[in-house]
């Protein structure tokens, strides 16, 4: 035990806390918890396996369904099944890629690392939007193109990738993931706490949306598109409903609650104590 | 170098830190002394810039912490609350940290080989040891190479070979010139540690002074008396400046007071003496004499009494 009653060797200065430097850092975090590599892991299979299984089974079954039950049947409702499930997976590890630093006091260490805190609310936001990127867009063109492979004997199942709004969809559920992760992301910053985070989450999803059913109809469809869960989901729907907003509008304003979301946990973080 | 001029924290209704004003200089370590409770912890973390002083100011190596470009070259910490993530192995831990600022992977390995950690480096933190955990709280305080070091109750949970560890540790991190500022509930870990003590008690400053002066100065005779009437020579004796505590039926120990007073105060009202010694007091005692006022549960009981 001598070798460690030595003085700290010297270390070259290296200069700055840089917004790349942390960059680093935040993708260093991510991919060295295990529960972070499963999460995504789940969200991959669920996106990918999901309408795997619903093409079969539709595929099965094809033969006993009635014209009116075979109508009801879209070939990108089934390609986008598994956007729906994923997402809860995307939101929760969303949640958590802040909130578990509260819950671990690892929040202390980063924030004496880089006391300007700012950097590391965009620091992770970027690293975790761009992983669930590069992962989910190959998910939803797997998802795709497999699920159309499955469906290949059936004429009224098959729909090219350069339909009208077909491209936009597929790769708008991959676009969806990634906003409903920062959207996540964000309330776990502001709450700094995973369960309260992950309740907010289903709350503002899960829970509000079918609610708005319970008002009079004009009411339900003067707000409910503006949710953020309906919003969103129009970045990767085909079709559209009579009430609901545009691809491009529904997406903006999606991004724009994130947006919004975002400037608040950022108020609150660089004013907070830690 | 840590300049504190009157930093007060209050959180709802408790003043955690009180107008503190202190200088923590370079080339010697600063034990920061005081019971748990003291405000010990709430000073450290305005001084990370962690919480923000309700008023007052404090800063490190010239500038507030969050003003520093490069803090962990300036400032190395170890709190006393765990701030790993249990997930993480204990080299990625300090490789994130390192990160941040450019610092290499080969110095994070030359820390871990330092703190003595390289047989578990890529185990979970969260399976880790008090001892271990605070090794890898060291590491991390060093990774920078900084001038100044806070270290919050950094011998918790060491065995004496570790507390030995960091003693030579700091002594030598201030022999180098750095600014070392420790903290500590332990007197007598302070004593043999640090050169200089800065003692507080419920969030106010008590001393600023060298340890061989606070040592000089706190550390005073007691009489020790046995009689089977204590209660009585109890009442007799307590007056201003006087202490007394019992640590056994019949056993008072007097602070304040010589022996010959106190023998002729038994003889004057005829209370008879079994024992009339004198012995100087620890320097737990002399710690607990300076903070005897300012311990919060000592207030409440005399709150409770008065009542």
């Amino acid at each position: 035990m001598n070798a460690i009653t030595e003085a700290l060797p010297r270390l070259e200065r290296t200069g700055r806390v840089t917004q790349l430097r942390v960059l680093r850092s935040e993708w260093t975090k991510l991919v060295s918890v295990r529960s972070t590599r499963w999460s995504l892991l789940v969200a991959v299979i669920l996106t990918v396996g999901l309408p795997m299984l619903f093409a079969g089974v539709t595929s099965a079954h094809w033969g006993s369904m009635g014209p009116n039950e075979r109508a009801d049947r879209h070939p990108l409702d089934i390609a986008l099944a598994g956007v729906n499930v994923s997402q809860l997976a995307i939101a929760v590890l969303g949640v958590l890629t802040i909130t578990a630093e509260y819950s671990t006091g690892m929040i202390r260490s980063t924030m004496i690392a880089v006391p300007k805190r700012l950097p590391v609310l965009w620091g992770k936001m970027i690293v975790y939007s761009l992983v669930g990127f590069v992962l989910m867009l190959p998910s939803v063109l797997i998802a795709f193109v497999g699920s159309q492979a499955i469906l290949d004997r059936h004429h009224l199942l098959q729909i090219s990738f350069s339909h009208h709004g077909v491209a936009r969809s597929v790769i708008g559920g991959a676009v969806y993931l990634v906003l409903v992760g920062i959207f996540a992301y964000t309330i776990g910053a502001i709450t700094r706490n995973t369960a309260g985070g992950i309740a907010t989450f289903a709350g503002i999803f899960f829970v509000i949306p079918p609610l708005m059913n319970i008002l009079p109809s004009s009411w339900n469809n003067a707000i409910t598109p503006y949710l953020p869960s309906e919003a969103g989901r129009q970045i990767f729907s085909l079709t559209r409903g009579a009430h609901s907003l545009s691809p491009a509008a529904g997406g903006a304003l999606f991004a724009g609650y994130c947006a919004a979301a975002l400037a608040l946990a950022a108020v609150l973080l660089a004013t907070r104590d830690t | 170098m840590i300049e504190a001029s009157a930093l007060t924290k209050v959180y709802g209704e408790k003043r955690a830190v009180d107008d503190l004003t202190f200088t923590v200089r370079p080339g010697m370590v600063t034990g920061f002394l005081g019971p748990n409770g003291s405000g010990k912890s709430t000073t450290m973390r305005l001084v990370l810039g962690l919480d923000r002083p309700t008023r007052g100011d404090v800063t490190v190596n010239g500038k507030h912490y969050r003003a520093h470009i490069a803090p962990l070259h300036e400032v190395g910490a170890l709190l006393e609350a765990r701030s790993i993530h249990t997930g993480r192995s204990a080299r990625n831990h300090l490789l994130a940290l390192a990160q941040t600022h450019g610092i290499s992977r080969k110095r994070v390995d030359e820390l871990i080989d330092l703190v003595g950690l390289h047989d578990v480096a890529r185990k979970r933190a969260g399976k880790f040891s008090l001892g271990m955990g605070q090794r890898l709280g060291i590491a991390s305080a060093l990774l920078g190479d900084p001038h100044t070091l806070l270290l919050d109750e950094p011998v918790n949970g060491l065995d004496p070979e570790g507390i030995h560890w960091i003693r030579n540790l700091l002594r030598s991190l201030a022999a180098e010139g750095r600014t070392v500022f420790v903290s500590s509930h332990l007197m007598s870990e302070m004593a043999v540690t640090a050169d200089h003590l800065i003692v507080i008690g419920r969030g106010k400053l008590i001393a600023d002074t060298s340890v061989d002066e606070f040592v000089r100065r706190a550390s005073g005779l007691l009489v020790h008396v046995r009689t089977p009437q204590a209660a009585k020579l109890r009442e007799l004796v307590v007056r201003d400046g006087v202490h007394v505590t019992t640590t056994e039926p019949n056993v008072l120990e007097i602070e304040g007071l010589t022996p010959e007073q106190v023998g002729e105060l038994a003889a004057e009202h005829r209370i008879v003496l079994h024992g009339l010694s004198e012995r100087q007091a620890s320097l737990e005692e002399a710690f607990m004499h300076l903070t005897r006022d300012d311990v919060e549960f000592k207030a409440l009981e005399r709150e409770e009494t008065a009542a």
